[in-house]
């Protein structure tokens, strides 16, 4: 049995872990409310914009426009999300874990990888992969204008032929409790929902066709934004939720080694009472 | 007249507006047009401009910069990239701003600043004077 004073020791310092990871969670949890919150806002324009956007795209032949019209070519590139910090259970490691197997399931195709976040980063840059573009350090001022210039970059790669098609691979929001990792088609842009049968003629100013680049390109911004914001609220709530239950399992070995030392100290007492008995007895004899 | 068009004014922040209203006017790239319920179906991009929306007799405006606005005959959907209602407007950022643009436009500088700097004193000038629009409280 470890001595009084190593238990002791081992207590103080599982205790001040406790206080780290239950301050780690207070924080995560303020910050969680406040990108849920942007989250939550960010919702009705993405939605009103995939509404107008694919209303066009159905009335638009797909070659009409070069963001529409699927390509034949190899070379894709896929965006990860990831967080900058680890300390969150597994988020970074599941949205890499699935960009692996991604990777593993198309080995004809030519990837080319978009990092969003440090631990994209650390992770893919002592692999074999090519790695296209870096963005770290974007969540602590997250805004929209970071993601309109990720997305002109992107935007601006695919309409040059140098890639031919774009995935957006992140950790959706679902709840507090779940995060779950989607892997989306982001170019060239495949309009989703029901097809709408009354398809109305609409007069467009200036121009169909600009109207129609501006709107596409926009979509792709604004869908670069919803994921990263997704990603941001996923990442606090899954660092939440893991400083949570460290926290819970710190208090659980603080029980335990109280346990131990309490333990500990009445075995020695006991043996000292047994030594000044049979000192004593000793001397009587 | 008792027919309305439901109008949704959102921006990647929030949505501002969602109710049904008369009558809206709004900065199309090609002009100011207005709109009245049964408007034939009309998708244009906006540019920097005063939207101003009619509930009975109230009217209510927003500074409003790029955007697009889809018009069916029920409904209008403002997608903005920046909206400010009247009523949110700080006069004295908004003047501030006009300044540095004038002041940015009396330096020569390269073709981009200065286009730049073009719109940031439209901008400002229009949220000043749609801030002047404030409905009394």
């Amino acid at each position: 049995m470890p001595s009084l004073r190593a238990i002791k020791r081992r207590i103080t310092s599982v205790k001040n872990t406790q206080k780290i990871t239950r301050a780690m969670k207070m924080v995560a949890a303020a910050k969680l409310r406040r990108s849920q919150d942007r989250l939550m806002a960010a919702r009705p324009y993405a939605w009103k914009m995939a509404e107008v956007v694919t209303s066009l795209a159905q009335r638009a032949a797909p070659e009409s426009h070069p963001l529409l019209a699927p390509r034949e070519g190899n070379r894709w590139e896929v965006v990860v999300i990831t967080a900058d910090k680890g300390l969150c259970g597994g988020f970074n490691s599941n949205v890499l874990r699935q960009t692996t197997h991604f990777l593993g399931e198309h080995p004809g195709e030519e990837i080319g990888l978009g990092l969003i976040g440090r631990k994209g980063k650390d992770f893919f840059r002592r692999r074999k992969v090519q790695i296209k573009r870096e963005y770290l350090d974007i969540f602590r001022a997250l805004s929209y204008p970071i993601a309109a210039n990720i997305g002109q970059e992107i935007l601006a790669d695919y309409l040059q032929g140098e890639t031919d098609r774009v995935y957006l691979i992140f950790n959706e929001f679902k709840s507090t409790m779940s995060q779950r990792v989607t892997i989306r088609p982001l170019l060239p842009i495949t309009p989703a929902g029901p097809v709408k049968e009354d398809l109305i003629d609409f007069i467009y100013e200036p121009s169909a066709g600009q109207v129609i680049d501006e709107l596409l390109r926009k979509y792709v911004e604004v869908q670069i934004y919803q994921a990263l914001l997704e990603s941001a609220a996923g990442e606090y709530a899954a660092r939440m939720t893991a400083m949570d239950s460290a926290t819970e399992n710190a208090a659980e070995m603080i029980d335990h080694l109280t346990l131990t030392f309490n333990k500990a100290r009445q075995a020695a007492i006991t043996k000292e009472l047994i030594e000044v008995v049979s000192g004593a007895d000793a001397l009587k004899g | 007249m008792e027919e309305k068009i439901s109008l949704e004014i959102v921006t990647p922040d929030r949505q501002l507006v969602k109710e049904m209203v008369d009558e809206i006017t709004a900065p199309g790239s090609e002009g100011y047009f207005g709109v009245l319920p049964g408007h034939i179906p009309f998708l244009t991009t906006l540019k920097i401009g005063e939207v101003a929306y009619r509930r009975e007799r109230e009217t209510r405006y927003l500074a409003v910069s790029w955007g697009y606005a889809q018009v069916e005959p029920a409904k209008m959907v403002i997608l903005a990239e920046i909206a400010e209602p009247a009523e949110e407007i700080d006069i004295e950022r908004a003047q501030r701003a006009r300044m540095r643009a004038e002041k940015r436009l009396e330096e020569k500088t390269e073709e981009l600043d200065f286009e730049r700097a073009r719109a940031a004193l439209e901008k400002a000038l229009i949220r000043l004077q749609v801030a002047t629009k404030k409905l009394p409280q």
